[in-house]
């Protein structure tokens, strides 16, 4: 455990509860980033290089963008007319979460002994990251690309104006 | 001798360094490197605010700058003064925090590209195995900086400006990647350093440079529209159209946090020019074998101040775009072109050694061009304007 | 504490922080940080697990996260769209208002 590893898990969760817990809607977007990056961070502390960069470039560079558009198009950054940003079941659902946080903390810290305690970092470059998943992992792969390809034509079908209909 | 100048900062920084105890020297080392470059690139940007202003004057018939020193050319220094000693005004509505971190975030990650950019022999601060995918991660982050600028400042032109910047950075972005991954597929490595070294080699005393093949030009062209719109530069500076938006998203910054903004305006540039010659034109090494003497640093930063230079021909040779017509030609002409241009990388990596690889290959790209343009032409009623009189 | 139960704990914490948001605000896209939150959450274990698991050679968690990473994406672009359908039609945002099915 390096002072890295706390100084960058504090600032992730730090990001993820402003998130949260903010009124403003883009402040929400923008901590989710600060969020992101932490998380990016931690991928390298972990020595997954290739995984932090994606992780930078689709969820900073894309995702986070993809939200702040949606929320300046759904007119998200005002605050709603009774100024209540939380659903009327909040306790129900803050009382979910801290079960299941409770549930999988009791799980970690339970089998926590039986963990490996440390390994040699493992030395993976991206040359080895392209062969497995052109061989190994061809079928995931063009699922993917299948994949990303339906999302692309159906988020613009989904958000494309909708004819306007007969009155 | 010139073996000696080539690697001079390098080995100047080892000298620096041994002075301190073995258990300091790496991050002496790196904390050195970061100094000089913080340092350096500022100074380039100077460089070519004055250059930009000269030449521009130049070709619309001014004089260009000519008050401060002898020709001008303290006039950098001039600026600096006077935007660092300037009120620094916030909107009274504006998000401050946002606002304060906006340009903060634009410098730091405009800086961080050049933690991978071979400049010379031996001259990386990190050699990263996945060099060019952090090069574009962080590139990837100047855009949410864009946004919170506009977003901050509760002002419609800067929104709007944002909004354009944002749109035309992701559209642009497409591009630019799949420019570059046809390098990678050729070279087989995401390390700029082991690029640059593909491009090293040499035969009639002429430079593999990747410009020199069908898809590197091709390529190349691409890179350098997408690189001048992901920079905001003319024709694509829509953002800041000063005749729409005033300046877009950093209308409401003023003293020194404009002065930023236009710091990381320029120093995106530099980096990005520097990419590019990294890509396409060899990164560092000598146009011709017999040049090979030359250090290797000096046609670095050669090939960066000639893009510049290319750059501010542009912006004093074309008009601006209108927003549709460059959100059209990035999805329909630029991304086609670069899917395409994937393919024949390919095409010219399995054709083998012989000349026929060098006649399909430009017979598709050609073809493919004359064919897009073609198309692109009849379907946006593009061709010679008909002027419409009144009567 | 060995390093790894600290990013399960983390992860954990991520993944309920991002359920709490989900389950308690009102607007759509607070619900969809929070579904991207815990999906990140998952990303982190299956990186950590890869890490310190018998064979990091093999790439097996480092590549789910990969793939994971290319799915959230396209979770984001489909869930976004829908939500700004779905204010073009009902002119909220808010998921206590979104209570008929009928348009």
């Amino acid at each position: 455990m390096s002072f890295a590893f706390y100084l960058i898990s504090a600032l992730t969760v730090a990001g993820a509860l402003a998130a949260v817990l903010l009124k403003n809607l883009v402040h929400c977007a923008l901590a989710l980033t600060i969020a992101f990056a932490g998380l990016a961070l931690l991928f390298l502390n972990l020595d997954a290089q290739f995984a932090g960069f994606a992780q930078i470039l689709v969820y900073i560079g894309a995702v986070a963008i993809l939200v702040v558009f949606a929320i300046l198009l759904t007119r998200g950054s005002e605050t709603p007319k009774d100024g209540e940003i939380f659903s009327r079941t909040w306790l129900a659902g803050l009382a979910v979460a801290a079960a299941v946080f409770a549930v999988l903390g009791w799980a970690v810290l339970g089998t926590a002994p039986m963990l490996p305690h440390s390994s040699p970092a493992p030395h993976v470059t991206v040359l080895q990251i392209g062969n497995a998943l052109m061989s190994r992992y061809v079928l995931p792969l063009e699922i993917v690309a299948v994949l990303l390809t339906a999302a692309l034509i159906g988020a613009v079908m989904v958000a494309m104006h909708e004819k306007e209909e007969k009155q | 001798m010139f073996e000696w100048l080539d690697q001079v900062f390098v080995l100047l920084k080892h000298w620096l360094v041994s002075f301190l105890p073995a258990t300091w020297q790496p991050v002496a080392g790196i904390l050195l490197c970061v100094l000089t470059i913080i340092c350096l690139f500022p100074a380039l940007f100077a460089i070519c605010v004055l250059l930009e202003r000269k030449g521009l004057g130049r070709m619309q018939n001014r004089l260009g700058p000519n008050r401060v020193g002898p020709f001008g050319i303290f006039q950098p220094i001039a600026d600096g003064v006077k935007s660092l000693t300037k009120e620094d005004l916030v909107p009274l509505s504006a998000d401050a925090l946002v606002h304060f971190m906006a340009p903060v975030v634009l410098v730091v990650v405009v800086f961080m590209g050049f933690a991978v950019l071979p400049m010379g022999r031996n001259m990386v601060l990190v050699d990263l195995d996945a060099g060019l995918l952090f090069y574009f991660a962080i590139g990837a982050s100047t855009e949410l900086a864009v946004f919170m600028a506009g977003w901050s400042s509760r002002n419609k032109y800067s929104l709007l400006g944002a909004m354009r910047a944002v749109a035309q950075m992701i559209s642009y972005e497409v591009p630019l990647l799949l420019s570059s991954v046809a390098v990678v597929m050729i070279t087989g490595s995401l390390s700029l350093s082991k690029i640059v070294e593909a491009q090293n080699h040499y035969t009639w005393g002429l430079p593999h440079w990747y410009i020199f093949t069908p898809w590197g030009f091709a390529g190349f062209l691409m890179f350098a529209i997408a690189a001048t719109a992901e920079t905001n530069r003319s024709p694509f500076d829509l953002p800041e159209g000063e005749s729409e938006l005033v300046a877009g998203y950093f209308t409401e910054y003023s003293g020194f946090k404009f002065a930023l903004f236009f710091l990381g305006e320029y120093v995106g540039m530099l980096s990005i020019s520097g990419l590019g010659s990294t890509l396409f034109l060899g990164g560092w090494s000598s146009p011709l074998e017999a040049l090979n003497w030359v250090p290797s640093w000096i046609w670095f930063f050669s090939k960066l101040l000639l893009s510049i230079a290319v750059f501010i021909w542009m912006r004093g040779t074309l008009p601006r775009l209108r927003q549709d017509q460059l959100m059209n030609f990035a999805w329909k002409f630029v991304l086609p072109m670069t899917l395409l241009n994937l393919f024949v990388a390919g095409l010219w990596r399995f054709l083998g050694d012989g000349w026929e690889r060098w006649v399909v290959c430009s017979a598709i790209l050609i073809v493919a061009y004359i064919l897009m343009g073609r198309v692109g032409m009849y379907r946006e009623h593009f061709g010679p304007r008909r002027y419409r009189y009144a009567e | 504490m060995t390093p790894l139960a600290g990013f399960l704990l983390v992860a954990a914490l991520l993944f309920s922080i991002g359920l709490a948001g989900a389950l308690t605000r009102r607007n759509a896209i607070l619900v969809l940080i929070g579904i991207e939150l815990m999906l990140n959450a998952a990303n982190l274990n299956l990186i950590a697990f890869w890490r310190y698991g018998p064979h990091p050679e093999a790439l097996t968690g480092m590549m789910f996260a990969i793939f994971s990473i290319a799915v959230a994406a396209a979770e984001a672009a489909v869930g976004l769209g829908l939500v700004i359908a779905v204010h073009r039609h009902a002119h909220t945002t808010d998921i206590d208002l979104m209570n008929r099915m009928k348009g």
